[in-house]
């Protein structure tokens, strides 16, 4: 009995110690990203400098934030959790949030106001989709075709509609193999008005008439799972036009000189951001911690634009986005905010899709399976 | 004389007729080809019969066996010029390549040569089956090992995409280059992922070997209890669904502080090899005389130095190969890893895998060259050691 309460007491001494301190941090951090181009931004503008002025902290990258969800899920079942941070679409963070998976945080109290003094959840704004969320950069989700394909006879597609015109465009399709996107832009090239998009495709009918309109281009669509992939085929000259995220294309184009251009008509944007796993031990949620108010401070997220075409979460970081690091050259017309591109744009719509996505998600596997 | 020049059957000069249709068959084979790269695939077809067909008649009719020599040249420099013609430096090599192919089937067709090498009985679907095997177990042998060829030239791509660029195929050096090499020695990230891999999998192939015999050895005896119960589970790593024991693995090892450990994955790894050492390591048993060890023991030694000088010796073979299974399974292996592992323990599948689904570059390819160029060297290490140690013993003639 003794015993136990001794340690008892010596325990929440301990912790209320390690509180109150909060100098107890853990020398390492396994962060989870995407790999490729992004996570080589996220490397270039705040893990290295961060590594510079803490000498004694390594950090182990995990290329896993496609099956984030799912192994959170096992991790916290098996009672191991073996990241820190991890990097996940908008969506996800709804999702793990939901599920209790990833850490609430009050994001005025662990993030940095602006330099101008505006409070982090002012200067994020509406970036802030979900308590868990703490949001890096917004990107899109759209088009780009071949410059060089002689079957179109100089004609380039200049908007959305372009996808589904197979006798002007002809040629493979490169889309990606989820509805999500796809059914808007089916709808929209096949008269339905933007605001009424959802309200159709909340119906059997509306989503069988997407999909009617996606059976005009089945046969001659690549169906890609992984951003990689459709870069890879436009790249080869298997499909002539297709999606991917607007910074893939913008890697393919200004640094690998791909015969490639955008087509930035609907585009769909959507956020990437970091969510902290639910349960972390202390030493190594103080180390999170301290990096996150490094790591998504107004300078860190307008240097990360320097490294790749994807425009800041903080308001405050607009102004700062200059030029490519390597390259020099101006970002901003790159940037999928840019006036010039967002004539024809959309948000993708979170809430909705949290409510369909799995019944629409099951029809669409199966009509692929046809 | 050795074997290769023995002609067992005359050859004769075959009906006009006869040559012809066949060397045209080859000929709109290989037109259907070039015809479709050039747009129509009926034209190459037609053109190439009728090119093949025109050449047959001259050589059997005109040139005959005496130009045989000269017609094959100019049949050579004619298909040369016309690859040129067609896709320069990459065009010239293909036709180089046909006209002399074409050059020889013709001779080897019209002058019933297919026969000379085979006995003058054999009826001529005999004849026909005997080639047609052997087109077919060489298609078999391309469906397998292309992909691994198409691989190796892509690894020197000077783009960072898995594409035959023009500079590439038209033999430009420009097209090429060692940057993926260079990547992969100068990335971190890979280094790590082969350190990994180095160590794990050696490890892992210790412990498989070292456990897979004794158990083997174990179970080989009469008097052990259950023997047939306690080889299936030993065996079950390889016949239960490798997702499924992983998932298995992660959270066992999660509960006893064995998930994302060097330790965890040797032990993991360990498991999956060892049926392969039992299973081979059971085979040598079968024709191990046990009358040996008895008589080791009559001689008074230990059961530890008769398994060593006597045992050992003997069934080393099916060890060595064991052993060379298991280690191939730690070093390919990707799914349990992925489960067992964590981001310290990237292991060199992982590194693939991962980087095949976020950024497919030629890094991969790259690592793939070298993974092949290892394995055939050590294979090849293996069988002239197998070779030799069987000439001393004196088991093969040559």
């Amino acid at each position: 009995m003794n015993i136990s309460k001794t340690l008892l007491a010596t325990t929440v001494l301990t912790v209320a110690g390690g509180g109150v301190a909060a100098q107890d941090m853990a020398d390492s951090m396994t962060l989870v990203s995407w790999g490729g181009a992004y996570q080589n931004s996220q490397v270039k503008a705040y893990v290295e400098p961060y590594l510079e002025a803490n000498s004694d902290v390594s950090v182990t990258w995990d290329e896993s934030s496609p099956e984030a969800v799912a192994k959170l899920r096992a991790m916290a079942e098996a009672n191991n959790i073996t990241w820190d941070l991890v990097d996940v679409t908008a969506a996800d963070a709804m999702r793990l949030c939901d599920e209790g998976l990833a850490m609430e945080v009050d994001h005025d109290d662990i993030l940095a106001a602006a330099p101008d003094g505006t409070e982090a959840s002012d200067d994020f704004g509406d970036m802030i989709v979900s308590d868990c969320f703490i949001p890096q950069i917004a990107y899109s989700i759209t088009n780009a075709y071949r410059t060089d394909v002689e079957e179109w006879n100089g004609a380039t597609p200049t908007d959305i509609c372009a996808l589904f015109d197979t006798e002007t465009f002809p040629g493979q399709r490169t889309l990606e193999r989820r509805p999500i996107n796809n059914m808007e832009w089916a709808l929209m090239c096949d008269g339905v008005p933007f605001e009424e998009i959802y309200e159709v495709l909340e119906t059997e009918e509306g989503q069988d008439r997407a999909l009617a309109k996606l059976d005009t281009i089945k046969d001659q669509t690549i169906w890609w799972s992984s951003a990689a992939e459709s870069i890879q085929t436009l790249a080869d000259g298997e499909a002539v036009i297709g999606s991917s995220y607007n910074g893939r294309f913008f890697s393919a184009i200004a640094e690998q000189d791909q015969p490639l251009a955008m087509l930035w008509d609907a585009q769909v944007y959507d956020i990437d951001g970091w969510v902290i796993p639910a349960g972390l031990p202390d030493d190594r949620l103080n180390r999170v911690l301290d990096f996150l108010y490094f790591a998504t401070d107004t300078q860190r997220l307008a240097d990360q634009a320097k490294y790749i075409s994807y425009g800041p979460a903080r308001q405050s970081s607009a102004p700062l986005v200059s030029t490519h690091a390597e390259l020099g050259i101006e970002m901003a017309p790159h940037m999928p905010t840019n006036p010039e591109n967002s004539q024809n744009s959309f948000v993708q719509n979170y809430e909705w899709w949290a409510d369909y996505r799995d019944d629409i998600d099951a029809k669409f596997q199966s009509w692929l399976a046809q | 004389m050795s074997t290769s020049d023995v002609v067992i059957t005359e050859t004769r000069t075959m009906p006009y007729g006869f040559t012809c249709g066949v060397v045209a068959a080859a000929g709109a084979f290989f037109g259907l080809f070039v015809g479709t790269a050039q747009g129509s695939g009926l034209a190459g077809i037609v053109v190439g019969a009728a090119l093949c067909a025109g050449l047959a008649f001259l050589a059997m009719a005109v040139a005959g066996v005496a130009h045989e020599r000269t017609f094959k040249w100019g049949v050579l420099a004619l298909f040369a010029v016309a690859g040129f013609w067609i896709g320069a430096l990459p065009g010239l090599v293909v036709g180089t390549l046909f006209g002399w192919f074409i050059g020889w089937f013709i001779y080897w067709v019209g002058r019933c040569r297919y026969r000379s090498k085979l006995p003058p009985y054999l009826t001529s679907g005999q004849v026909l089956w005997h080639y047609s095997f052997r087109v077919i177990c060489g298609a078999i042998f391309v469906f397998l090992i292309t992909p691994i060829l198409v691989v190796m030239p892509l690894s020197f791509n000077a783009q960072n995409f898995f594409t035959f660029t023009p500079e590439m195929l038209a033999f430009d050096p420009a097209g090429y280059s060692l940057k993926h090499y260079r990547d992969f020695f100068n990335s971190a990230d890979w280094q790590q992922a082969l350190r990994n891999s180095l160590l794990i999998a050696p490890v892992a192939t210790l412990l498989s070997v070292g456990f897979g015999t004794l158990a083997a050895i174990g179970l080989s005896q009469p008097h052990v209890p259950f023997r047939r119960a306690i080889m299936a589970i030993l065996i079950s790593p390889m016949i239960v669904p490798l997702i499924i024991s992983a998932a298995g693995m992660y959270f066992f090892y999660s509960r006893i502080g064995l998930q994302g450990t060097y330790l965890g994955v040797v032990l993991a790894h360990a498991a999956l090899g060892i049926p392969f050492v039992i299973i081979t390591v059971t085979a040598t048993l079968v024709g191990f005389d046990r009358s040996l060890t008895r008589a080791a023991a009559n001689m008074g030694a230990d059961p530890v130095t008769t398994f060593f000088r006597v045992q050992m010796p003997l069934i080393l073979p099916g060890v060595i190969s064991g052993g060379l299974f298991a280690f191939i399974t730690s070093f390919d292996e990707v799914v349990v890893v992925l489960f067992v592992g964590s981001a310290n323990q990237q292991t060199l599948p992982w590194q693939m895998f991962t980087g095949l689904r976020e950024q497919i570059s030629p890094t991969i390819l790259a690592v793939a060259t070298m993974l092949v160029a290892i394995s055939i060297c050590l294979l090849t290490t293996l069988e002239v050691l197998r070779r030799r140690a069987e000439k001393l013993r004196g088991l093969s003639p040559g």
